[in-house]
């Protein structure tokens, strides 16, 4: 990581990005556009009105073969073995304390698996995934695209017409120019949209249909970080970490039923024990969205009291920032779970308590096409 | 117009100099969404952190680029903090300092050398 830091990679369509006028940022190993000419409000603004482009090719794809699926049922609390063809389901690796250790998403192709998991985790997920996998094969020669946002249908199915048809988290295999694009109807933006996974050759020209559509712009990294905080969406490092349970991420949702006590394959997953005993009793912390009542973004890091002269802080922001579409400055936190639902909080900034209030997720709707 | 090497703009009038910051800073920041300002009638000191702005990527600092009396704030930033990307060098500047010695303004960088410290 820290020689990625030093020489970071460049991304296949690097000179694309530069084209387009890219600022680029270090970010797990990559050199990443963070943005480009709207600037990340502007291009915050134009996804949730239009259709953003997002180039997300840092992040690593893996096919896993399909008899995997017990194996890989070892390793994430989700229901692996129940997941049909050509739809896609979100999960977590877990640990054996019962924390996170990236989260992914995991789709089932006509041959197998095919998982996407973030970029500054891809080498331990990967040896993760090899001690317990057989068959484990690492993509290296796609891109990943995001085309995210209300216009993004009627953009893609101007190229491929059968995207159209598509529902949240279908995952199919379609041609475009003689290329095998792998889609999925999904995002993270909480907008409807797709994410595009095509041969590293055929990138360059699709990104560029895909551009020369009015309705679309470049997007860059700073706009998908506030777009996932409104949607309230966790990102691993800072939502979910090693020692954070995905029940206290508010993300028990993506266990499966039979992977609950009760369930024809309850447990059977490192630290099962730890969080399905927070679905039974409870975890110590919870998740929670926060609106500062003024207009100073409070970032992570920053301290969350009960009061203004409460001497022990009740749990920290995770992610914070400004809310261009909620036209303020919006946080989510890990707080304790005892602290009640409709308490004010504090967030201690720059010396002073200045009062939050604890808000319903996501803080922008989600537009997903069920 | 004057400038420092920490991208504040000083404009003089009389014994009380105009603070904002340049174009340039602006560029850097992006989008800003809120501006902290100093109170009124408040002796500073040179170097002290006296705004805090953030922008949708940061928060970065002020500093007084004087010794002074703040004595007037740009009440109109609070409220729509974007205008520090509009017209950083005009409507958007941040406080007035009245300082005991105005020609120690003339210490401070030129337009052309002030270009030359960004690379311009």
């Amino acid at each position: 990581m820290m020689d990625g830091v030093s020489n970071p990679k460049a991304l296949p369509l690097a000179a694309l990005h530069a084209e387009l006028g890219a600022k680029f940022v270090p970010f797990a190993g990559w050199s990443m556009p963070v943005q480009y000419g709207l600037g990340v409000m502007g291009e915050h603004n134009w996804t949730r009105a239009h259709a953003g482009l997002f180039d997300v090719s840092h992040m690593g794809q893996v096919l896993l073969p399909g008899d995997a699926d017990a194996a890989l049922e070892a390793l994430v609390p989700v229901d692996v073995l129940g997941l049909a063809e050509g739809r896609q389901r979100y999960g977590f690796f877990t640990n054996d304390t019962g924390g996170v250790l990236d989260d992914l998403m995991i789709a089932r192709a006509p041959d197998g698996l095919f998982l996407v998991v973030n970029a500054a985790c891809r080498d331990a997920d990967i040896s993760h995934l090899r001690a317990h996998v057989e068959g484990v094969h690492v993509v290296t020669n796609r891109a990943l695209l995001a085309l995210q946002g209300p216009e993004a249908e009627a953009v893609l199915a101007a190229l491929i017409p059968d995207a159209a048809a598509m529902r949240f988290m279908d995952s199919q295999r379609h041609g475009w120019a003689g290329a095998e694009l792998w889609i999925s109807r999904s995002g993270y933006t909480g907008e409807d949209g797709f994410e595009i996974s095509l041969p590293e050759a055929a990138a360059d020209a699709f990104a560029r249909a895909v551009l020369a559509d009015d309705r679309v712009e470049p997007i860059g990294l700073g706009a998908r970080d506030s777009l996932r905080l409104e949607a309230g969406l966790p990102l691993y490092g800072q939502e979910m970490t090693p020692d954070i349970s995905p029940v206290e991420a508010g993300q028990a949702w993506a266990i499966g039923k039979v992977r609950r006590d009760g369930g024809d394959r309850a447990g059977g997953f490192p630290g099962a024990e730890e969080i399905l005993g927070h679905i039974a009793n409870g975890a110590p912390r919870r998740r929670v969205g926060l609106r500062p009542e003024g207009r100073a973004p409070m970032r992570a890091g920053v301290e969350v009291f009960t009061s203004e002269d409460a001497h022990t802080p009740i749990g920290t922001v995770t992610s914070g920032g400004f809310g261009p579409s909620v036209g303020g400055p919006v946080a989510l936190a890990l707080i304790d779970a005892a602290t009640p639902p409709d308490a004010r909080l504090f967030g201690e900034v720059r010396g002073k308590r200045l009062a939050v209030t604890q808000t319903p997720l996501p803080f922008t709707p989600h537009d997903y096409n069920r | 117009m004057k400038f420092t090497e920490d991208h504040e703009w000083l404009v003089a009038d009389g014994d009380v100099i105009t603070v904002g910051i340049t174009q340039h800073a602006s560029e850097q920041l992006g989008d800003v969404v809120f501006v902290e300002l100093p109170e009124l009638e408040t002796q500073v000191a040179k170097g002290d952190e006296i705004v805090v702005i953030e922008s949708v990527k940061a928060a970065s600092d002020i500093t007084a680029p004087l010794d002074g009396e703040i004595v007037e704030v740009n009440e109109a930033l609070v409220n729509k903090p974007a205008l520090v990307n509009e017209d950083p060098t005009g409507d958007a500047w941040f406080f007035k300092i009245k300082v005991e010695d105005p020609t120690s303004i003339d210490d401070f960088l030129t337009e052309d050398e002030y270009k030359d410290h960004i690379g311009e």
